[in-house]
Parts: structure tokens; C-alpha cells; sequence
């Protein structure tokens, strides 16, 4: 057999993988796609009307939007505190589990890109962001370099990904020499896509919410929590379902290390508000127009303290082995980390930044419903991808789909 | 490849785009039935790499489509700067009186939307009491009359800054400062991220949220490329000091405007410039000094 005639083959059986599915697989597949016909509506009438469906303006001009890319970039990046114990440590309980996590920050990067696209006010022009072909400008620019790092990051896990199926498909052992190096890389590009994207906000000096070093080191602290907690439940489905055989362990192991995360998290975010509250210069207005309000404008307030509690109560929540081995409070755990981080590096980090804005003005800004749709259809084309992709990499792994399952079944 | 005068980088860059986009392009073309200068024009470079031929047609395309959907002539110029010449402004405190002449003279000069609105001046009030306080501010004070007693005012646009956030914030090159000192925006390349806007300590840029809209009896038609032309929507506006006037030695629309002499404009180069003689004579200052921004806007109190 040819290379192409063997990669053809792979993805043709990949996609009749993904073609066929029980009922439960085709009302989840069939749900999302409704959402994303809904979004890509919205879509359309923000191509045609412009940005003004948003409820941005130049006051608070970015948002919804650039908000959950923000998130999601810590999302991806979840995936080295699988890649780190298993194959820094050789943890074998995790490693068998590692591919998961970069399924999944494939699926958030390609989410990030999609919100930032949503974004720009002429998408046609992206191609002046090419390096070469357009204009990036490098080395001035961090949203420059954010584009490069988060093209090369979800390129490098695609990579990865593609060559341990593929292998995995053919009986063949994957090349070491050549993947090791790649999974080690991608552990400071893990980093790196969540500094740079910090230090599009840091760098913003007329901006004192953002413009903290703190920034940086919260990003990865916020990261280490979010992108596990949905991972965790993933594991949980996946052992239910007995497709593949994951230890306790490694489950207590992973929400061990998140306690601690959220610990350094609520640290820092701790030192954050001493410096606000004590040396309370005008620079705390937007700080007290996230937790309590400023003149009468309160919008974010519920949220903000809704975002203090969930990540405080899951803090707790994984720290006790007792609540962090009971699935019932660890699952509840999961989910207020992830309501928690989500508050806090998306809405709670962008739109305190730019309110007041740069002159003193209050404009208070809620998302409209065209914004909610084209994010639920984001969320949907992810869900999407990392639905289908689990579905082509579980039987992968477990050896029921190889290339003899393939021609034996014609 | 041939090599012309701007060497090999950007020889293989013309390919690259050639080769991959003039594909996509004439598809696109042949969907919506543009015209075909359309294509070349979505595919040409940013403005600061234009050869002077290539200017020249676009500025003719350009004259073209706005005479036509305006139903008049309208000039499109490309004017350089001037040898020896470097912009500053100055603005005396004392003696605005918050009318908004310059902000409505500024909207009619170059051509903003009329909606949604959008305005290059923002004129705030400030209580006397208080002083300079940013946060305790107000651009929407409507009295029946201007001045008020307990209030001055602090009209604040583009300060063109020599250190300027956000021309370097761009990711791809689409807003730069010229050699005598104006920040300007091309408007076929910015790709309407917005960056430039968060990096702004002044709030003086300016998102075409809509489509602009800009009635035909208000053009102005004596505009510039990287000023004054209409804009499209999804791109980011600001004052240019009035671009298509100081380079033909003219003042901006705003301080040509003003009833009672607050807005002075002039060369800094120039030891004998109005704005030089008050440097020299007044105690000038600019906002947000602690940014380093180095404005060429500065604020004075004359009596």
C-alpha cells in the first residue's frame, strides 16, 4: 500500500467513524448543529449590519467576543498538566489519558480563533495578518505574535495527534524520536500562548486594570484549573461508558494539582485586591465596578462575586481528600471551577478593563442576543470537533478500529 | 523574478499573493459581479508601499466611486508632508466655553457618519470645585447655556502622540505617524481589530460600527487618502489634524472654527509659529504625562 492510499484509507474510515452513532450520538450531534445554523444566522446579519449588533461600542470595544477567546486560550492549554506527569514523570495512569487533553486544546484553539475572527471588523482582510503575504507586525505587536503562537500551537497538536492515531491505526509503534520532542515542546508553547495573550492586555498602559504583571502568572494559575475541570468529567463519561479503563488515581492525582492551581489562582488574586483597595487610587474605580458597582452601574456585580465563590468553594472542594475522592462533590467541583474561571478570565477581565473608559465615562455593556448566538454556535463547532475527534480516537485506542477492522468489515 | 527597486522580499510576497489570492479573488468577483478593479484593489498593498503610479490610479478609482455615489465631484488628494514641518497643537483652558463649535466644524470637515454618529472631539465639562478629574467628568452636559459657572471645559482629541500606543499595538501596520507628526490610518488595511483602541489612553479613536452613513448635500469633497475620504464600515477613524488643510497651509476646521481663540495650531519646528511663541510665553502641559505618550497636544491657561 501507498502512503496516500493508507492515509486515504484512515480518513475514510475515520469519517465512517463519525458518520455512524447510536441515538444519544445523533441528538448531542444533531443539537449542536442546530446551534450553529442559529449562530451562523446571527452571523450573517452582523456581515451584513456591521458590529453595531453588538452591543459594543467605542467606550467598552471589546467584549463577549474577546472575552471567551480569552478563556479559551487557558482552556488549551489544560492540556500539558496531562502532558507534564506523563511524559516529564512517566506517570502511566496518565498517560494513557494524555491524548484527551490535546484533543481538547485542539478543539479550544480552534474556538479562540473563531471568536477572534467573529471580532474584526472586516474578516476579508484577515490574509494581512499572514506573515509574508500580509503584514504582521512582529516584533511590535503582541496581537501579532498571538496569532503566531496560537496558529503554531494548535498546528503542533494536530500534528501530534494525527501521527498517534494514525499509528495507533496501522499496529505500528509511534516514532518516538520524533513525537517525544514535539509533546515536551508544546509544554512551554502551552505557556507561551497564555503569556502572550496576557501581554496583549499588559501592555495596554492607559489601561490600569490590565496593565498589572500579575496578569500573566493568573492566566496560568486560572488555566491549570479550567481545562482540567472538563476533562475530569470527560474521564468519568469515558470510564462510565467502559471505553477506556481510567484509574481513580490518575482522577484524584489531576484534581490535586487543580487544587493547588486554584490555590496560587486565589493568591494572587488576593495580592491583586490589597494593592487596589489599600493604595486606592483612582485605578481601584474599575476594580469597585466589578465587585461593587459604581455610580448605580452594577451590571458585572453578581457575576464577579457569583466568579469569588464557586472558586473558593471549589478550592476547598478539591483540597479535602474526602470531598476530592467523593465523584458527587468532585463533579461539583468541576463545574464550579469552570462557572468560576469562566466569570473571571472572560467577562470579568475584559469589560472592568475599559469601564470607566480611557476619559472617565460609564458605559455599561451586556451582551446582545446576536452575541450570545454566534458564541453558542462557537461553543457548538468545538463541542463538535472534539465530539467527533474522541469518537475516531477512543476505538483507536482501545484497538477495535484498526486497519483489520476496517477490511474485515469491507 | 525580477528584481525592482524594492528588492526580493517583497518580490516574493507579490507571488505568495498572486499565486493563492488572485484565485480566491476573481471567485469572489464573479459571485457578487464588482467590478473587476475591485479585485486589484482588495489585493493591493498598504498604503506606505504603493509605488507613486499605484497611488495614483487608486486615488483616480477612488474619485470615480464617491463622485458617483455622491452625485458630485469629489477630489481625493495624496499630499506628502512638508520639509521642516512638525504639527502641534495647543488649547487654552481659560478660555473654552464648551460650545461644541469644533466638534460639529470637525464632523462637517471630515466627514464622519451621521449615523450612527461619531465624533472626533469630545468635549468634557469639569466642575470648577474639583479641577482636572477625569472620572468626575462629563461629555454630555446640555444646558440651556454655555459656560456655566460652577464648570470649564476640556475638549480632548487624538493628541498625536510622538510615543504613540497605538501604532504599535497594530498587527499589521495599518496606522503609523507620518514624517511631520500625524497619526494616520489606512483605511483599505486595517483589518478593524480594535487594538489600537484599547491601547489609546485618550479615547480618541473612533470604530465604524455601521455601515457610515453621510448624506450626499454634507459631503466635503476636498479630501485626503489617509484622512477626511469616507470611511467603509469595520474600520477605526480619528482627527488627523485635518490632514487635507495643514498640508496645504491651512488650519484644522476646529481651531479655524472656534468663537473665542482657545485652539492654536502650528509648526513646532518653527521658533517664530504661534504655537512656539505660546510654548515659550504660557506653562503648557499635556495629559497623562505618566504615560509617556509625548502628545503634541498641549493644554495651556493663558490668563
Amino acid at each position: 500500500m501507498t502512503r496516500i492510499k493508507q492515509f486515504s484509507l484512515f480518513i475514510l474510515g475515520s469519517a465512517r467513524l463519525a458518520l455512524t452513532g447510536g441515538k444519544a450520538y445523533w441528538t448531542w450531534v444533531g443539537s449542536l448543529l442546530i446551534l450553529i445554523v442559529w449562530g451562523v444566522a446571527a452571523y450573517a446579519t452582523q456581515l451584513r449590519d456591521g458590529l453595531i449588533v453588538t452591543n459594543m461600542r467605542d467606550q467598552v470595544s471589546w467584549a463577549f467576543y474577546i472575552g471567551n477567546f480569552t478563556f479559551l486560550v487557558g482552556v488549551a492549554a489544560a492540556a500539558i498538566l496531562l502532558v507534564i506527569p506523563a511524559y516529564v514523570y512517566h506517570w502511566k495512569p496518565i498517560k494513557e489519558i494524555a491524548i484527551f487533553g490535546e484533543l481538547l486544546a485542539i478543539s479550544a484553539i480552534t474556538m479562540c480563533l473563531l471568536f477572534v475572527t467573529v471580532d474584526i471588523g472586516r474578516p476579508e482582510r484577515f490574509w494581512h495578518l499572514m506573515p509574508f503575504v500580509g503584514s504582521l507586525n512582529i516584533p511590535s505587536s503582541l496581537l501579532g505574535w498571538d496569532v503566531l503562537v496560537l496558529n503554531g500551537y494548535l498546528l503542533l497538536n494536530l500534528f501530534i495527534v494525527t501521527h498517534l492515531l494514525y499509528k495507533a491505526f496501522f499496529k505500528r509503534a509511534y516514532n518516538k524520536a520524533l513525537i517525544v520532542p514535539m509533546i515536551l515542546f508544546s509544554i512551554p508553547f502551552a505557556i507561551s500562548i497564555h503569556t502572550v495573550t496576557a501581554f496583549v492586555y499588559i501592555g495596554m498602559a492607559g489601561r490600569p486594570f490590565w496593565n498589572a504583571s500579575i496578569l500573566a502568572p493568573r492566566f496560568i494559575a486560572s488555566a491549570f484549573c479550567s481545562g482540567p475541570a472538563i476533562l475530569l468529567i470527560l474521564f468519568q463519561i469515558l470510564k462510565r461508558l467502559k471505553v477506556v479503563d481510567i484509574k481513580d488515581e490518575a482522577i484524584w492525582k489531576i484534581a490535586e494539582l487543580m487544587a493547588y492551581a486554584m490555590f496560587l489562582n486565589l493568591f494572587l488574586f488576593g495580592a491583586e485586591i490589597f494593592k487596589e483597595y489599600y493604595s486606592a487610587t483612582h485605578h481601584i474605580l474599575h476594580t469597585q465596578y466589578l465587585y461593587s458597582g459604581i455610580h448605580g452601574h452594577t451590571a458585572l456585580v453578581p457575576y464577579a462575586w457569583a466568579s469569588v465563590i464557586c472558586s473558593t468553594v471549589a478550592f476547598l472542594l478539591f483540597l479535602f481528600p474526602a470531598t476530592r475522592k467523593n465523584l458527587v462533590t468532585l463533579n461539583i467541583g468541576c463545574l464550579l471551577i469552570y462557572a468560576g474561571v469562566y466569570i473571571e478570565k472572560g467577562m470579568a477581565l475584559v469589560i472592568p478593563g475599559m469601564t470607566p473608559d480611557t476619559l472617565g465615562e460609564i458605559y455599561e455593556y451586556t451582551p446582545t442576543m446576536t452575541e450570545v448566538r454566534i458564541g453558542a454556535a462557537i461553543f457548538s463547532i468545538g463541542f463538535l470537533i472534539f465530539t467527533v475527534m474522541c469518537k475516531i480516537a477512543i476505538p483507536v485506542l482501545k484497538g477495535d478500529f484498526t486497519v483489520d477492522s476496517l477490511e474485515r468489515s469491507g | 523574478m525580477s528584481q525592482d527597486a524594492k528588492g526580493g522580499d517583497v518580490g516574493r510576497r507579490d507571488f505568495l499573493r498572486g499565486a493563492g489570492l488572485a484565485t480566491m479573488a476573481t471567485m469572489a468577483t464573479r459571485f457578487t459581479g464588482a467590478s473587476p478593479r475591485a479585485v486589484e484593489r482588495f489585493l493591493a498593498t498598504r498604503f506606505t508601499e504603493l509605488s507613486p503610479d499605484e497611488v495614483e490610479a487608486i486615488l483616480a478609482d477612488l474619485e470615480r466611486d464617491y463622485s458617483r455615489r455622491f452625485g458630485k465631484e469629489v477630489s481625493v488628494s495624496a499630499t506628502p508632508p512638508m520639509d521642516d514641518v512638525f504639527f502641534g497643537y495647543g488649547l487654552d483652558i481659560s478660555r473654552c466655553i464648551g460650545c461644541r463649535r469644533c466638534v460639529y466644524a470637525c464632523v462637517k470637515e471630515n466627514n464622519q457618519s451621521r449615523d450612527p454618529q461619531i465624533h472626533w472631539i469630545r468635549v468634557l465639562e469639569m466642575e470648577k470645585e474639583k479641577g482636572i478629574d477625569l472620572a468626575e467628568s462629563s461629555p454630555y452636559y446640555d444646558p440651556e447655556q454655555v459656560p456655566e459657572e460652577d464648570f470649564f471645559y476640556l475638549p480632548v482629541a487624538c493628541q498625536q502622540c510622538r510615543n504613540a500606543p497605538c501604532t504599535r499595538v497594530c498587527p499589521v501596520k495599518a496606522t503609523w505617524q507620518e514624517k511631520d507628526g500625524i497619526v494616520v490610518i489606512d483605511y483599505d488595511w486595517c483589518i478593524g481589530c480594535r487594538c489600537c483602541m484599547s491601547a489609546c489612553p485618550y479615547g480618541a479613536r473612533h470604530f465604524n460600527w455601521a455601515e457610515p452613513e453621510l448624506p450626499a448635500v454634507a459631503v466635503n469633497p476636498d479630501t485626503h487618502i489617509l484622512g477626511n475620504r469616507p470611511r467603509m464600515k469595520g474600520v477605526v477613524e480619528k482627527c488627523t489634524f485635518c490632514i487635507q488643510r495643514v498640508r496645504n497651509g491651512r488650519y484644522p476646521a476646529c481651531s479655524e472654527i472656534c468663537p473665542v481663540g482657545a485652539r492654536k495650531f502650528g509648526n513646532l519646528l518653527d521658533e517664530e509659529s504661534e504655537i512656539r511663541y505660546l510654548m515659550r510665553e504660557k506653562r503648557v502641559f499635556v495629559l497623562k504625562e505618566e504615560l509617556a505618550t509625548k502628545p503634541k497636544f498641549y493644554y495651556f491657561y493663558a490668563t
